[in-house]
């Protein structure tokens, strides 16, 4: 028996974004919106932003303080660590378009499970790689990153994201349920990491809830959960990527966002 | 039952599209029309690069430089390339760099692995590579008059200027053949597309590639200023004078 999840607003409004995001970046017409990728870019003309975890790498491989740069690096910093935790992955990330997909196929096939990484695998990543970056001089991750060669793929053409798009399809298809998000992504890992006191939290409810598990079921880090039938609060957990798939598919109101539900208060 | 087919079914499916994608995108890039140079094993960095190990070790691989060209000329470089993935190449042959006044990928670039140095001292300053000449395919080398080299290189008569010569072969006839000078060469390629023969007989190498460097001690006293080179020596070394005397007497003879 399958189990059918309803598509919801916030699905769509993710799906918006991502694909909205990678377009803007795409086409000449609307460089002035949005001029770069995903690692460096330039919004409206003016402000620059750059990846906080490459621009760590660069310092790291490189030791030279370029403050234009530090700066672009903070906004984002600061954005994700101050506001939205770690949304960078449900909301803008092309590789969740791809395991999204791989897990919804998954949804029907039910493949057995064939490797067994855990889901701090990551942090181990997130460290060798920083050390790697030291130890060579040269941002490591970012030479290999499965994001950056995707998102380059998209909006440079370039071929070789197929390729990469497959291989992180199938791993994620037959190896393990969202090996690469969940388990093996270092970026995940940091923003994971600086995102422990964000303000944007998901929100449970007990009183409303009626123990259908089905949020549980749909969350790609189902670890982040585990106040679910417990009590009611904050996901504090950092590891949560934001997508609200659990409070689309609620039928009974008890998750939400604690900031939309303030402003629901206030009027 | 059935279930366990279409699995299996979909993992063999999956497992030849991964196969078939990867031949397929590998063989691709391989264009092999006239005019082209066959190899990718070399590649030619962007303008401001100030050598390969600084410029890897800031580049973000954002292609802000890539956008920033109005010729097209610079690429992300792909699994197909030689270069490290991601970081912005150009081959001469396909498309030259055009030297912009402005050099707008340098004004792009967000982490100083194009230095922005350059952007002060000139397109005088640049150092993407040098051009060589292939005398055996240079048509000028067989005594026909060509100067298609020469008239597109962007420093005319500098870089590469014609240095005239008697024909031996037929021996009435000049021959106009083209030089080049690494003291203005900066690499640019715009001769190596403007190069008549099937495959460019001159073409752009990485400054690596060619450029030697020569010993402090080979000083050209005939040019002003060349000792500036023997300000920084050391001359502290201390030689043996009795072995310097003694040298027949001892164990190497």
């Amino acid at each position: 028996m399958v189990q059918n999840f309803k598509i919801g607003k916030y699905l769509i409004l993710r799906r918006i974004t991502q694909i909205g995001i990678l377009l803007l970046f795409t086409f000449k017409s609307t460089e002035f919106i949005l001029f770069g990728n995903l690692s460096s870019s330039v919004l409206l003309n003016s402000i620059k932003l750059s990846d906080p975890f490459a621009y760590l790498q660069i310092f790291l491989a490189s030791f030279t303080l370029n403050f234009e740069f530090f700066l672009s690096a903070l906004v984002i910093f600061l954005l994700y660590a101050v506001f939205l935790g770690r949304a960078f992955c449900a909301w803008v990330c092309p590789v969740n378009l791809i395991t999204n997909f791989a897990e919804l196929i998954r949804r029907y096939l039910k493949p057995a499970k064939l490797t067994n990484f855990k889901a701090n695998t990551r942090y181990f990543l997130l460290f060798s790689f920083l050390l790697a970056s030291f130890l060579f001089s040269e941002p490591s991750f970012e030479k290999i990153s499965h994001i950056a060669i995707i998102t380059r793929g998209i909006i440079f053409m370039q071929s070789s994201a197929i390729f990469v798009g497959i291989l992180i399809f199938l791993a994620d298809l037959f190896l393990q349920r969202n090996l690469v998000c969940s388990h093996l992504c270092p970026l995940g890992a940091f923003y994971s990491l600086i995102s422990r006191y964000s303000l944007l939290k998901i929100t449970y409810n007990l009183d409303k809830c009626t123990k259908c598990a089905k949020c549980i079921n749909i969350c790609p880090e189902p670890q982040v959960l585990n106040l679910v039938t417990k009590y009611s609060g904050k996901v504090l957990n950092p590891e949560c990527i934001k997508c609200a798939r659990c409070v689309d598919v609620c039928d009974d109101d008890a998750i939400n966002f604690n900031l939309i539900n303030f402003v629901k208060g206030k009027k | 039952m059935r279930r366990k087919f279409l699995v299996s079914v979909a993992k063999l499916v999956a497992i030849f599209a991964g196969i078939f994608s990867f031949l397929y995108l590998k063989k691709d890039e391989n264009v092999s029309s006239s005019k082209k140079r066959l190899t990718t094993s070399f590649y030619l960095r962007p303008p401001g690069v100030l050598n390969e190990k600084h410029f890897l070790s800031s580049c973000i691989r954002c292609g802000a430089c890539v956008k920033a060209c109005p010729y097209n000329t610079l690429k992300l470089a792909s699994f197909n390339d030689n270069a490290s993935n991601g970081t912005p190449i150009f081959y001469a042959s396909k498309i030259p760099c055009y030297l912009c006044d402005t050099l707008p990928c340098i004004a792009k670039c967000p982490s100083d692995a194009l230095s922005k140095d350059i952007l002060k001292q000139g397109i005088k300053s640049v150092n993407i590579g040098r051009a060589i000449v292939d005398e055996s395919s240079c048509v000028a080398h067989f005594g026909i008059q060509c100067d298609a080299c020469y008239r597109a290189c962007p420093f005319l008569d500098k870089a590469i200027y014609l240095e005239y010569k008697r024909n031996e072969r037929t021996n009435k006839h000049a021959m106009l053949v083209p030089k080049v000078n690494y003291d203005y060469c900066v690499g640019c390629g715009m001769c190596e597309r403007a190069c008549i023969t099937k495959i460019p007989a001159i073409s752009v190498l990485p400054s690596d590639f060619i450029l030697g460097q020569r010993n402090d001690n080979y000083v050209k006293g005939w040019v002003e200023g060349d000792d500036s080179i023997l300000k920084d020596v050391n001359t502290n070394k201390k030689l043996d004078k009795n072995k310097a005397m003694d040298y027949l007497n001892g164990a190497e003879f």
